[in-house]
């Protein structure tokens, strides 16, 4: 275990050659990781090129940024925007309301049953969107759900409660046992462990679920598609109307993905520790 | 610190009164329970119901009932088979690509270097943008033959132009969705290697194991839960990729990059199908299950032989 190499010729050579090893791997590090970000990094500076330059074969790489896009892309972006906002925000308030106490109790009050309701709830993520769609599709336009924003916060809401459910209970079993049994000592009610202890001891891990269920809201596609056209239409919907410009509006394209993908990133950036716990349900701390 | 205040209140609190109406555990749970049986349940079993219909929504009174009918025609048009055979391929060459990409860069991003946080915060961008951004961006200014950036860099090469979509529709939509995948295999994967103590590999290392010995017996043991994490979260996702394919390739071109969701949505909203989307959709839910719960046994077996040793 403990063998102490005595000669030090080849512990020098080795230190040098691991030196050059180390800063070949740290450059082909950097390069996989530009070769990653060039799409996003092409598309960025697109939206602030003119649709020549945009267009241009060979493509241009120094131009005059301008905000032209930006302008032409905004009235068309706001109402989206708005629509994502509140499918997003709706969706995950609901989850929350639905799922933090259902995770208090699985956490707190685990019955021979908890382990399997848990794992129903990640099965029912089992069930791909197809398998649900058409019947969704036939209630929704008989309960004149199509195209409105409570429809869709409905089926966001299914998206993520199962992710809600996980992540908090998974929080929520951190909490120190002893801190509810002294308060059942003193005689707390199920509802008062639940305002006083539970929700008040989870904070951060609330917020970093819900960044999550809103990140997962605003990037959903198949039910924004399917179940809304023009009222309700979220981000997703309004990018993909761009898919059939025949490539007439790269530059103003770009600036509307630009403008869809910014919060994202910047949400996903700052929240990515907690982002493996989420996206592993909670398999992977 | 201040959060440890709130359970001293409560303990503080006179005793609550035993008695009365009370909240009980499983009135929190069943809630969110319903709400998953109503909208996943319960629509599902009437996707199944469907199925046996020849229902189509272009002559909603005539729907007679055919029993298998849909599946048989599913199941026996060569066409459909290549559908489930573009999902099986879509899904599986993208897993297998970002295990290994995700895992080489996750090792190369588990060391010390200059700007480590900054590259693994970037690293994650293309998993955080909406797929359909992806497929547009993608579809547009990079796959373009004639203005798009890969032909550019093609034709500076000295190579003839290339129409990925056209010439190459399943490798174009696979790399494009590759793209978006690798850094959650690579966040897991990291996670998982961040496990490993520093000090075995050591202990190894002057024991003179090999590279390779050293990633088969120290590094893999290790990483086997979190591989297994990417493996079946990425199986559920891959089998439902549907925005990808909307916002660049349409299917096309014919079916080749046509998979079972894309084509239940043309079925049930192009042709107004229900009958025959009804039954792709319950062939898709079953295909989901089997291979999740087949890799969802495979991942408690490991974690409870870990536990055990």
């Amino acid at each position: 275990m403990t063998t102490i190499p005595t000669n030090s010729m080849p512990v020098k050579r080795d230190k040098s050659r691991i030196k050059v090893r180390n800063t070949v791997l740290t450059v082909i590090t950097y390069l996989v990781a530009i070769a990653f970000l060039f799409p996003l990094v092409w598309m960025f500076l697109a939206a602030f090129k003119t649709e020549a330059e945009a267009f241009a074969s060979p493509p241009v790489f120094a131009f005059t940024p301008i905000l032209e896009n930006f302008k032409n892309a905004l009235p068309s972006y706001f109402p989206a925007l708005k629509n994502s906002l509140i499918a997003a925000i709706g969706s995950t308030l609901l989850a929350f309301v639905l799922g933090l106490p259902a995770a208090f109790a699985l956490a707190v009050y685990p019955t021979t049953r908890a382990q399997g309701t848990l794992t129903w709830m990640l099965s029912t993520k089992m069930m791909p969107a197809v398998g649900v769609i058409v019947p969704l599709f036939l209630l929704f336009r008989n309960l004149h759900l199509l195209d409105t924003l409570p429809g869709l916060i409905l089926m966001y809401t299914t998206m993520n409660l199962p992710l809600v459910v996980w992540m908090m209970h998974s929080y929520m079993t951190e909490i120190p046992f002893a801190i509810y049994e002294a308060a059942k000592v003193d005689g707390a009610s199920v509802a008062q462990e639940f305002f006083g202890i539970a929700l008040p001891l989870s904070t951060p891990g609330m917020a970093a679920t819900a960044l999550l269920a809103v990140i997962f809201a605003w990037n959903e596609v198949f039910f924004a598609v399917n179940l809304t056209s023009s009222d309700a239409a979220p981000l997703s919907v309004f990018i993909s109307s761009f898919k059939t410009s025949m490539g007439l509006f790269w530059a103003q394209m770009s600036a509307a993905a630009a403008l869809t993908v910014l919060p994202v990133l910047i949400f996903g950036w700052v929240a990515q520790r907690q982002l493996v716990r989420g996206l592993s349900f909670g398999a992977v701390k | 610190m201040t959060t440890i205040a709130n359970p001293t209140t409560t303990t503080a609190s006179p005793p609550a009164p035993k008695r009365g109406l009370r909240l009980t555990p499983a009135a929190l749970i069943w809630p969110a329970m319903l709400y998953l049986i109503l909208t996943t349940q319960v629509p599902f079993f009437m996707t199944v119901y469907y199925s046996f219909f020849n229902y189509n929504l272009v002559i909603p009174d005539n729907r007679p009932f055919i029993g298998f009918g849909n599946y048989a025609t599913l199941l026996t048009n060569p066409q459909n088979l290549q559908v489930v055979l573009n999902t099986v391929i879509l899904a599986g060459g993208t897993l297998i690509l970002t295990l290994f990409i995700g895992g080489a860069m996750a090792m190369l991003l588990n060391r010390n270097f200059p700007g480590r946080g900054l590259v693994r915060t970037l690293m994650i961008s293309s998993f955080l943008v909406m797929p359909i951004v992806t497929a547009v961006v993608w579809k547009n200014m990079l796959l373009n033959p004639v203005f798009g950036f890969f032909s550019w860099v093609v034709a500076s090469l000295g190579g003839q132009p290339v129409d990925w979509l056209a010439q190459y529709p399943m490798a174009s939509v696979i790399a494009m969705i590759t793209w978006e995948w690798t850094p959650f295999a690579m966040l897991i994967l990291l996670t998982g290697l961040q496990s490993l103590p520093d000090d075995q590999l050591e202990a190894a290392r002057l024991d003179g194991a090999s590279p390779l010995q050293e990633f088969q017996h120290i590094v893999m043991p290790h990483w086997t839960q979190a591989i297994q994490v990417v493996v079946l979260m990425e199986t559920i996702a891959l089998l439902q990729v549907y925005g990808e394919i909307y916002g660049s390739t349409s299917g096309g071109p014919g079916l080749a990059t046509t998979n079972l969701p894309y084509f239940i949505y043309q079925k049930a909203f192009a042709e107004y199908n229900i009958g025959l989307a009804s039954a792709a959709g319950v062939i898709t839910v079953i295909l989901t299950n089997v291979l999740a719960v087949y890799l969802l046994r495979m991942i408690n077996r490991t974690n409870q032989s870990n536990k055990g040793g």
